[in-house]
């Protein structure tokens, strides 16, 4: 014991001691602490200590910032390894990870400082989700990918519309492009549709989920035969806040809550109440493990990129067995449209002011989102919904791309449908604060801890406090 | 002290030294914390956010910040909730750091494996609060091993995460899991600090192991008392990733885990140096005052503490 | 021994051995989902470790986005930079007010006692605009430099000396003619080291498992601290996004500081009980 004690604490030294000589002679300041403390204060000025390391032929720095690695993936396998970044390029990725808002915070103060930092320092571009990526197309801090960044309104015309009304700003400039689309649907247990609607046929459960009236009376009948409709609170949420009438703030900044997320509301209550539901949260354990063998969810709202991932996984019954019909429910779920249109997810891409490497961002956008063989192979590659509406109706067409994980549906052509009918130009720059908040201070409401005011009165409490300029209704 | 003529005489010589030695601490703090602070108090009266990239002030507004976190909030509230989740914890790691550290260090009761024991004890402090509040969660939700169990026992199954009483317990729990073992260190550091000829003394008046520990343990380790109860204090006032990652920010269900920190922390997302200015401020005055209230208190009939004072007092 | 005696000392385990458990359940749990597939670890709980302990490591080790080496090496430096800056400038400056008779003696004190409750997220905002005009952003320095003022460690240095660092110990040391620098480095900080010890503990572990203000600063891969990769990988993307490897990090994470705390903790408890000497 005590041996075994001293050679763990001798191994522990000899990697702190490496470390640290490893550290000090990377940073060589590091070693007398307390002029560094000093020095700063006098010469504010002065350059921060880049190591110099970067051989001194002229090489370009690619500088793209992001919240993970999905869209460094995408470019190294159809942009660096097509052999198209030019030999003078170094590419930087810098990746800030979304918790705790980080990537924002870390992202507002480099683009903030965009002008006081060398070429090479400066971001060229970077990448947003939807959900607050008005914030940054209604700034100066983005460009206009069409008249700044150079691609033309036909290299654009092949995309889904509603992927550039997300980023289009107040004066209909599209300021970034994505190489993805990400249309929402509804996937069912096909046996529960059988046993609760006596058919798994797409097309008839497609009929009896078609409006939200006849979506409650398909929840009725399954509750009748001990299915759950939904998971939990949250699944139905996307679909509604999808299908408002108006922003969620209006020219005023005065806080609209729309009568669609009210219907989504009344509906969660009405669900959760009779017991319809798990009463699960989103990307929780109950909500996963309601995804796989043994669960009686009759289905779940997702995404294009849900259901290869997530859903697919969630299924199995035996990870380390192929995926293949008789490993857990695989084989058992359906796609349809469901009661609304609507996406959920998404990246977009966007050129930073101040960039010196237009050209290159240029090439990326015009590779990575409107070429229509790359896109068509990241779709065959990764089953991305890729950003090509022609080749995407293709795919569709095809009769040969089946899922044999959705019993033998072509899930690349409800996509193709669905996608058609998305309409964003209701979003804001305060959708991730507001979808975020509501759920949370409806969750409240929805299992009985407060009533309908307070948890409303906690919902405008909580966005006022992370967007001050805002207002309450009168 | 019969140095104490001496020293003062001598110390004329010495001064300069207390100050050289004082130096790195005042250097370091007036550039990392005292010049950031004074920018958080200056801006506390100003109107001053960021609306997504657009700067917003700094307009000067008086004292319109404080009014809004005084009369517009409810941060009466949260403190309530800060207090309420701090002594919920607090007072089972004091009691439980006091028996411990009493049985390690009690020459009387030889227990074995001690040094196991005195080890794994602090281990839990040792986890990120983040991945411990993971772990939590993992435990306690709806179809975790908790419900499983009371399920077993013919138990309704509880959602933990989705009632008040459940949140403020797990967040109670987990801070004292986290900090027990870091008091029953500091505790026993203190007992074992104190003269045993002073307990021997005790022992053969005949004292019991009761009166001892009242007359005896206590008043001799009230200075370390005093460090312990300002430290946890301050860390309770400051409770913020537990309760934070566990209710993922929002302190739900209805604000009862949100704390003033929690509070404090949602203000830096718009970067509203006004109103976060100004509940920082009002933050330090709360603390202040409580810790002034302990501090003299305690101090009042500790002589090693007071002599400080006097000595400084003097000159 | 009597009986009662005996059920103590049984009542005694017991209680001992159940806050035992309690302590290592998480680290359990902890090891055993390191060893359980993404999948398997949402869709439930386990008791039982399962067969993917090297498969989620070699993930981890493989995953170029979380460099976990240099991970630990930024950690052990900027943890180890804090430790031992906050415990001897704090034990300085606590001799310091503890030894000398100045003017500002007593002011300076109650300074330090008052910021010492001032919670360390309000400047939190300041800090990060000033050092971006320092030009620190990016850099290690404003992880570990700010540790030199460390109130919570001055108190507790203070308190311990004035119940373990009698005067007559500095006057001997003057009488041999020992300069206040050699006083201080060679006398005190022997008589310190238990108190040092402890604190070395609470600051190590503290910085090492500080998220907050390191993920405001830090942006280079090559700099990151453990608790930024175990945030990062926790918001990898959906293809990527993988809870064995998380738990697998943060494993990785408890390793190195596990052994610092086993070798640390040693010198408190032998070492409280030597390093007091009486008046």
């Amino acid at each position: 014991m005590k041996k075994a004690r001293s050679i763990i604490a001798l191994l522990l030294v000899l990697v702190m001691a490496l470390s640290l000589v490893g550290c000090a002679t990377d940073t060589p300041e590091a070693e007398t602490p307390e002029e560094p403390a000093e020095e700063p204060a006098e010469e504010p000025a002065e350059e921060p200590e880049e190591p110099a390391e970067e051989p001194a032929a002229e090489k370009r720095i690619l500088n793209i910032w992001g919240w993970n690695e999905e869209f460094k993936d995408r470019f190294e396998a159809y942009y660096v390894d097509a052999g198209l970044l030019p030999d003078d390029v170094d590419v930087k990725f810098t990746i800030v990870p979304s918790t705790d808002n980080a990537y924002q915070n870390a992202l507002d103060q480099a683009l903030l400082d965009q002008e006081n930092v060398s070429d090479d320092e400066k971001i060229d571009m970077f990448l947003l989700e939807a959900d607050y990526a008005l914030k940054y197309v209604d700034s100066e801090y983005t460009l206009d990918v069409i008249n700044d960044v150079g691609l033309t309104e036909e290299d654009l015309a092949v995309q889904y519309k509603y992927t550039q009304e997300i980023v289009t700003d107040s004066n209909g400039v599209i300021k970034g492009t994505s190489w993805q689309a990400t249309p929402g649907l509804f996937a069912y247990r096909r046996s529960i549709a059988e046993d609760v609607l006596g058919s798994d046929d797409p097309e008839v459960v497609q009929e009896a989920l078609s409006t939200w009236d006849k979506f409650y009376e398909v929840a009725e009948q399954a509750d009748a035969k001990g299915y759950k409709m939904l998971s939990g609170y949250d699944d139905a949420y996307r679909v509604f806040s999808n299908n408002m009438s108006g922003p969620w703030v209006d020219e005023n900044k005065v806080i609209n809550v729309d009568d669609s997320i009210l219907a989504w509301i009344e509906q969660t209550k009405d669900f959760t109440d009779k017991g319809y539901t798990n009463k699960s949260r989103l990307w929780d354990d109950q909500w996963q493990s309601d995804q796989g063998p043994g669960a009686k969810v009759f289905g779940f709202f997702y995404s294009t990129w849900g259901i290869n991932f997530t859903l697919l996984d969630n299924s199995l019954e035996d990870l380390e067995a192929e995926k293949a019909v008789g490993n857990g429910i695989y084989g058992d779920y359906g796609v349809v449209y469901g009661p609304q249109n609507y996406y959920w997810g998404g990246s977009w891409i966007a050129a930073a002011k101040g960039s010196d490497d237009l050209d290159l961002v240029k090439d990326i956008m015009l590779v990575l989102t409107t070429d229509k063989d790359t896109m068509l192979q990241i779709t065959k590659d990764t089953q991305d919904f890729t950003n090509h509406e022609q080749a995407m109706t293709e795919l569709a067409a095809d009769d040969s791309y089946a899922s044999d994980f959705l019993g033998g549906q072509n899930h690349i052509k409800l996509f193709v449908e669905s996608a058609k009918g998305i309409d964003m130009s209701n979003i804001s720059p305060y959708d991730q604060g507001m979808n975020e908040h509501i759920q949370t201070a409806f969750a409240d409401y929805f299992n009985g801890n407060v009533d309908f005011d307070t948890a409303l009165d906690n919902f405008y409490k909580a966005v006022i406090e992370i967007y001050p300029e805002l207002k309450r209704p009168e | 002290m019969n140095t104490n003529t001496k020293n003062n005489r001598k110390s004329v010589s010495y001064k300069k030294w207390g100050y050289v030695f004082l130096l790195p601490f005042f250097i370091a703090y007036i550039i990392f914390s005292l010049i950031p602070l004074l920018s958080t108090f200056y801006y506390s009266f100003f109107e001053n956010y960021m609306s997504g990239l657009t700067q917003i002030g700094p307009n000067f507004v008086g004292m319109n910040n404080y009014k809004e976190i005084v009369f517009g909030s409810d941060l009466p509230k949260y403190a309530f909730n800060t207090i309420f989740m701090w002594l919920l914890g607090f007072i089972p790691q004091l009691t439980i750091a006091m028996i411990l550290a009493i049985w390690f260090t009690s020459l009387k009761i030889k227990l074995r494996w001690t040094g196991f024991f005195k080890t794994v004890i602090y281990m839990p402090n040792l986890i990120m609060a983040a991945a411990f509040a993971m772990l939590f969660w993992a435990v306690f939700s709806d179809i975790g091993p908790v419900n499983n169990m009371l399920a077993a026992l013919g138990f309704k199954p509880i959602s933990f995460l989705q009632n008040i009483a459940g949140t403020r317990g797990l967040v109670a729990l987990m801070n004292f899991l986290m900090w027990f073992g870091n008091t029953t260190i500091i505790l026993m550091a203190g007992i074992m600090g104190i003269d045993n000829s002073i307990l021997e003394a005790a022992q053969i008046d005949g004292a019991s192991t009761w009166r001892t520990f009242w007359d005896v343990t206590i008043p001799s380790i009230k200075p370390i008392l005093v460090y312990v109860l300002i430290t946890s204090l301050i860390g309770g006032i400051q409770m913020f990733d537990v309760p934070q990652i566990l209710t993922n920010g929002s302190g739900s269900p209805n604000r009862t885990a949100m704390t003033m920190i929690m509070f404090l922390n949602k203000h830096l997302f718009s970067k509203n140096f006004g109103l976060a200015g100004a509940l920082s401020v009002i933050l330090f005055i709360i603390t202040a005052i409580l810790s002034l209230i302990i501090y003299s208190n305690l101090t009042e009939r500790e002589p090693k503490v007071k002599q400080l004072s006097v000595k400084g007092g003097s000159k | 021994m009597t009986t009662a005696d005996k059920l103590n000392k049984l009542f005694r385990y017991i209680v001992l051995g159940l806050l035992a458990l309690l302590c290592l359940f998480s680290f359990y749990i902890l090891i055993v989902n390191s060893t359980r597939t993404h999948p398997q670890i949402q869709k439930g709980f386990s008791f039982l470790p399962d067969k993917f302990f090297m498969r989620n490591l070699n993930n981890v080790l493989d995953n170029e986005q979380v460099p976990v080496l240099k991970g630990i090496r930024n950690s052990l430096f900027v943890a180890g930079a804090t430790a031992g800056l906050a415990t001897y400038f704090s034990a300085m400056t606590a001799f310091a007010i503890h030894t000398y008779e100045f003017r500002f003696k007593k002011l300076a004190f109650t300074f330090i006692m008052m910021i010492m409750m001032i919670p360390q997220q309000v400047s939190a905002l300041g800090f990060i605009k000033w050092m971006a005009q320092m030009n620190l952003m990016d850099s290690l320095l404003p992880l570990y430099l700010p540790a030199i003022a460390s109130p919570v460690v001055f108190y507790f240095m203070i308190s311990y000396m004035q119940s373990n660092l009698p005067k007559a110990v500095i006057e001997a040391s003057r009488m041999d003619g020992a300069s206040e620098f050699r006083t201080f480095n060679q006398i005190v900080l022997p008589i310190m080291k238990p108190a040092i010890a402890v604190q070395a503990i609470f600051t190590f572990v503290g910085s090492w498992n500080n998220y907050f203000i390191p993920s405001l600063i830090i942006r280079s891969a090559d700099k990151k601290t453990m608790p930024i990769l175990v945030a990062q990988l926790r918001s990898a993307d959906y293809m990527k996004f993988d809870m064995g490897q998380v738990y697998m990090l943060i494993f990785l994470a408890i390793i190195p500081i596990i052994v610092v705390y086993i070798l640390l903790s040693k010198y408190i408890v032998r070492g409280v009980a030597v390093g007091s000497v009486k008046e």
